[in-house]
């Protein structure tokens, strides 16, 4: 039998769920055993590829390049699982949307002006620097999640919990405290 | 002040009448068109041609006709004019000695006012609301009179028990068993309440009722003081109808300075006040319990029930809560007597019920008709039908609790078990007809926004579930709603209803049940597409080829 | 006054006459999930998660203002009532601006806690992102809006404990909001006694300490208990 095709996938978020995933620590040699990595952040593959078994999905699709690349995802993996607040909820990613309407320009010229040290300047630079959604989304409000995978970030355990079902072909639904946001 | 005194006051007004009487309508809807204007003019030109031996104009209450407003009335002769403007007065007093004419005559004969029975609106167009005088000549205030002299309390409850009256705020409870509830209810102080916190959409008969008879409910809610052992009435009207409030004043006032509300009323022990308390515009407060706290000076908002307020109502006091029509219907009750009321109107609804026609009918107005007239002769021959020969798509009963009745089922009589059938409602009396231009999808979502702005807020599902049930009405109708999220809306509705603390959050979804009940392939037309014509799935993208690893 | 039975989830359990459901559920072990229910102030049955199934009545009841009668037959936890109680807090959830992580009460909250408990892994319906404000006037306390789930408990508190009478309820529907007097800063409040009792009620991270950070809002509700308990039970040592 093939082995498992795993893919991690990083969007707007802080990269806290992918720090705990390499918590993973001797479980993830158990992991590399089992499994193949055939892209995340944490190796050097450049386009995401075809027929990907199981995806974690880390962030919020805050950016145009996040949308297109999780409608990518979806179109490539056959198990798209949420990883994380960010992707489940929205979290701190979405805290802009309290702003209503117009917010992506309040946060750039938050970010980019009024708290700049040196040369205030907005980034725009045409294919390079993507553009910001009106919205900041859960990836579910987007496209079909198979599971869910909360916690900001999920604990190691809760995170080899859901991939030892995985492995086992266990129905991917976590339970308990293992479901708490926070 | 008894029985004679009622009966001179009566024939001093009888003498004060004249040959030729002009009846101008003042309540709101013909107010609206200055009809104000209209009367000022018709007395001045009875004034100006010295006809004023002849010929009396007398400000009444709802003429019915809405739309062709102001009204005036002729008698002798039962001559109806419409569309009255100031100018036309001078002709109008004319014609009375015979002159032609050339204002918009209106067909008395037509069905919209021969189908109708009048027993709430008896005296609405025929008597001046602003004179007890008025009301008194029309049999006002001999029910209570018989109730104080010649019944027990337990009479006057047993006599609405075997009338079969039903409580027409909404719900069609048995009013005679809420009075008989309240009147066992040991206290040694009780409340009467009447409920004219009416507030849906599109209905305006409690208004008609309280500005063109106040009497009647004043007379009718003394009578349930006595039946129940209470002294004390309130009257919860909305802020929003300031003539009704006006009038209401009036009356209340003409009613003490003549020994009809006070003490020692008809020179028997029963004391009865009554005072008024106006509602600041929350919809909610037209719910029971939450017009009691509104009463109290608190916030409005409901509370669980039970205790219910025949046990446990105003300041912890049994409360006996009718809504003004119902009150409106106890005088000719007693008058006439339970079994006339009860010959009328079907098995399990009896008598008549007021309804306001609106939206795209010919003839918008006021209707009284006995309980289960066909819905089609109320809109078809009664209501003209749509305007401009169009085709009628359904019929709104009930409000923003109520349901939509499709046309192919026009013909149930309107009655409370039918009406619920149906997935609707009597409500209180509120009656919205669509034409084939309405989309249905839109009016659930125009309801559901209503439910939505009025939620008092203290419930979760109400509060958060008709956001939630708006916005996917509304996406819906923005054609970015896919077939899940139809479902959703469907799974809240059912949650909705079923986990709401009052009345409004658990009738909040039937309109949107209703139009999917008959018009589903409404919103199936309006959801989303993939591009090759498959529905779509989720809101993006990726159709389901990729089911769970398991 | 004489004792009731009745049977909840096909346990027999006895109960004074006078008691809600929640009281015998609780008395008998049973666990309903409460959100507006607070010892020691009325109830008001709002949240609708302690809402359950009585046979022989068709609608469900909430168990906090609902009286035991006899022979009632109760059932706390069955398919029908955990969807809904799921779905309550999921709308609860997209209400407000709810962020666990970034949250004085996580770890530490009712709401979060329920969530989980009730298997939401997510929310399925659109979070409405509204703009509310936050008060920060009070020298010694704070409230957060956009955690606010208006279950009143404060209100009640601050009415019933305290006897203060500071915070109410303005508003209508989603824009309801939690006030203070007449609507003014927290700090401005002529009737608040800093007692902190709203504090130690909320069940969320709307009302907290000043200073407390991320996790750190700990409340401990026995003061509440002692006072009730002194005043209803002339319990003065607990």
């Amino acid at each position: 039998m093939d082995r498992l095709k795993l893919a991690t996938v990083w969007l707007g978020g802080c990269s806290g769920c992918h720090m705990s995933f390499l918590d993973l620590d001797e479980f993830l040699i158990d992991l590399a055993g089992k499994v193949d990595v055939v892209y995340s952040p944490v190796i050097d593959v450049k386009e995401y590829p075809d027929g990907v078994d199981v995806c974690l999905v880390e962030g919020a699709v805050c950016n145009r390049d996040n949308l297109e690349q999780l409608h990518k995802v979806r179109r490539r993996t056959r198990v798209l699982i949420s990883f994380g607040d960010c992707a489940v909820t929205g979290n701190v990613s979405a805290i802009r949307n309290q702003l209503g309407p117009g917010n992506s320009e309040n946060v750039l010229q938050c970010a980019y002006i009024d708290n700049a040290q040196n040369g205030p300047r907005l980034p725009r630079a045409e294919g390079i620097v993507p553009e910001l959604l009106e919205r900041v989304r859960p990836l579910h409000e987007i496209v079909h999640v198979d599971a869910y995978l909360p916690g900001c970030p999920p604990s190691s355990e809760r995170i080899r919990a859901l991939l030892e079902r995985v492995l086992a072909g266990l129905p991917l639904k976590l339970e308990g405290e293992q479901l708490k946001f926070g | 002040m008894d029985l004679d005194d009622l009966n001179t006051i009566a024939e001093k007004e009888r003498a004060f009448h004249k040959k030729t009487v002009i009846r101008c309508c003042t309540a709101a809807g013909c107010m609206s068109s200055h009809a104000d204007a209209v009367k000022a003019g018709l007395e001045k030109a009875v004034r100006d041609t010295g006809l004023g031996d002849r010929v009396e104009v007398r400000g009444v209450g709802c003429m019915r006709l809405c739309c062709q407003g102001p009204l005036v009335g002729v008698e002798p002769g039962g001559i109806l004019y419409e569309k009255v403007t100031p100018e036309d007065a001078p002709s109008l007093v004319a014609s009375t000695e015979g002159a032609p004419t050339k204002v918009a005559r209106g067909n008395p004969d037509h069905p919209f006012f021969r189908k109708q029975m009048s027993i709430v609106l008896a005296n609405s167009g025929e008597i001046d609301p602003e004179r007890i005088e008025s009301y008194i000549e029309a049999e006002g205030y001999r029910g209570l009179n018989t109730v104080l002299l010649e019944m027990a309390p337990k009479d006057a409850v047993d006599c609405v028990i075997k009338s079969g009256l039903r409580g027409r705020g909404g719900a069609g409870y048995p009013t005679g068993l809420k009075w008989a509830t309240v009147a066992k209810t040991p206290a040694a102080q009780k409340y009467v309440v009447c409920n004219a916190d009416e507030g849906d959409p599109g209905a305006f008969m409690d208004r008609s009722v309280l500005e063109s008879d106040p009497h009647s409910v004043l007379e009718g809610m003394a009578i349930a003081g006595y039946a129940v052992g209470a002294s004390q009435g309130f009257i919860y009207v909305r802020a929003e109808y300031p003539l009704a409030i006006k009038r209401l004043q009036t009356a209340i006032r003409q009613a003490k300075q003549i020994g009809l509300l006070g003490s020692g009323i008809f020179e028997s022990p029963f004391n009865f006040n009554i005072d008024i308390r106006i509602g600041a515009g929350a919809y909610v407060c037209g719910e029971e319990t939450a017009l009691m706290a509104s009463i109290e000076g608190k916030r409005g908002t409901p509370r669980p029930r039970p205790p219910f307020p025949a046990e446990s109502g105003l300041w912890g006091c049994p409360t006996l809560i009718n809504n003004v029509e119902t009150l409106a219907n106890i005088p000719p009750i007693i008058r006439k007597g339970a079994d006339w009321y009860a010959a009328i109107g079907t098995g399990k609804s009896k008598g008549t019920k007021v309804f306001a026609l609106a939206g795209k009918i010919a003839n918008t107005g006021l209707i009284e008709v006995p309980m289960g007239t066909p819905l089609r002769q109320i809109v078809e021959e009664m209501g003209g039908g749509a305007p401009d020969g169009a085709k009628i798509k359904a019929v709104q009963t009930g409000g923003p609790s109520g349901g939509c009745i499709p046309a192919h089922e026009l013909d149930t009589p309107v009655d409370y078990e039918s009406l619920t059938r149906l997935g609707s409602i009597m409500g209180s009396g509120g009656m919205i007809v669509m034409d084939e231009s309405t989309r249905m999808p839109e009016v659930a979502r125009y309801f559901m926004e209503f439910c939505m702005d009025e939620s008092c807020g203290k419930c979760v599902p109400c509060r958060a579930g008709t956001v939630q049930m708006h916005r996917l009405l509304d996406k819906i109708v923005q054609r970015e709603a896919t077939a899940g999220d139809l479902s959703t809306l469907e799974e809240l509705c059912d949650m909705v209803r079923n986990t709401s603390l009052c009345g409004l959050g658990q009738n909040a979804p039937n309109p949107v049940v209703s139009t999917l009940r008959f018009f589903r392939d409404e919103y199936l037309e309006l959801l989303r597409k993939e591009p090759n014509g498959e529905p779509a799935v989720t809101a993006g993208a990726a159709p389901a080829q990729n089911k769970e690893a398991s | 006054m004489a004792a009731k039975t009745l049977t909840i989830d096909g346990k027999e359990v006895s109960a004074q006459e006078g008691a809600t459901i929640l009281d015998a559920a609780s008395d008998a072990g049973i666990k309903i999930p409460t959100l507006c229910h607070l010892e020691g102030v009325y109830d008001i049955g709002s949240c609708r998660l302690c809402l359950v199934e009585v046979t022989g009545v068709a609608k469900l009841l909430p168990s906090c203002t609902t009286h035991v009668s006899e022979g009632m037959d109760v059932h706390t936890d069955s398919e029908r009532l955990r969807k809904y109680r799921r779905m309550t807090l999921e709308l609860l959830f997209a209400e407000r601006n709810h962020v666990c992580s970034v949250c004085v009460s996580n770890n530490n909250c009712e709401l979060q806690a329920l969530a989980w408990q009730h298997g939401m892994d997510h929310v399925r319906y659109d979070y409405c992102f509204p703009k509310w404000g936050m008060d920060a006037t009070h020298p010694l306390f704070g409230m957060d809006h956009n955690r606010c789930i208006l279950c009143t408990r404060c209100v009640r508190v601050c009415w019933h404990i305290e006897g203060a009478g500071t915070k109410n309820v303005a508003g209508r529907g989603a824009k309801s909001t939690i006030i203070d007097d007449l609507h003014q800063p927290w700090g401005e409040s002529d009737t608040c006694t800093s007692c902190g009792k709203c504090v130690i009620a909320c069940p969320t991270g709307a009302l907290f300490s000043r200073g407390s950070t991320v996790g750190e809002m700990v409340r401990d509700r026995s003061t509440l208990e002692f006072i009730v308990n002194a005043r209803e039970k002339k319990q003065w040592i607990v």
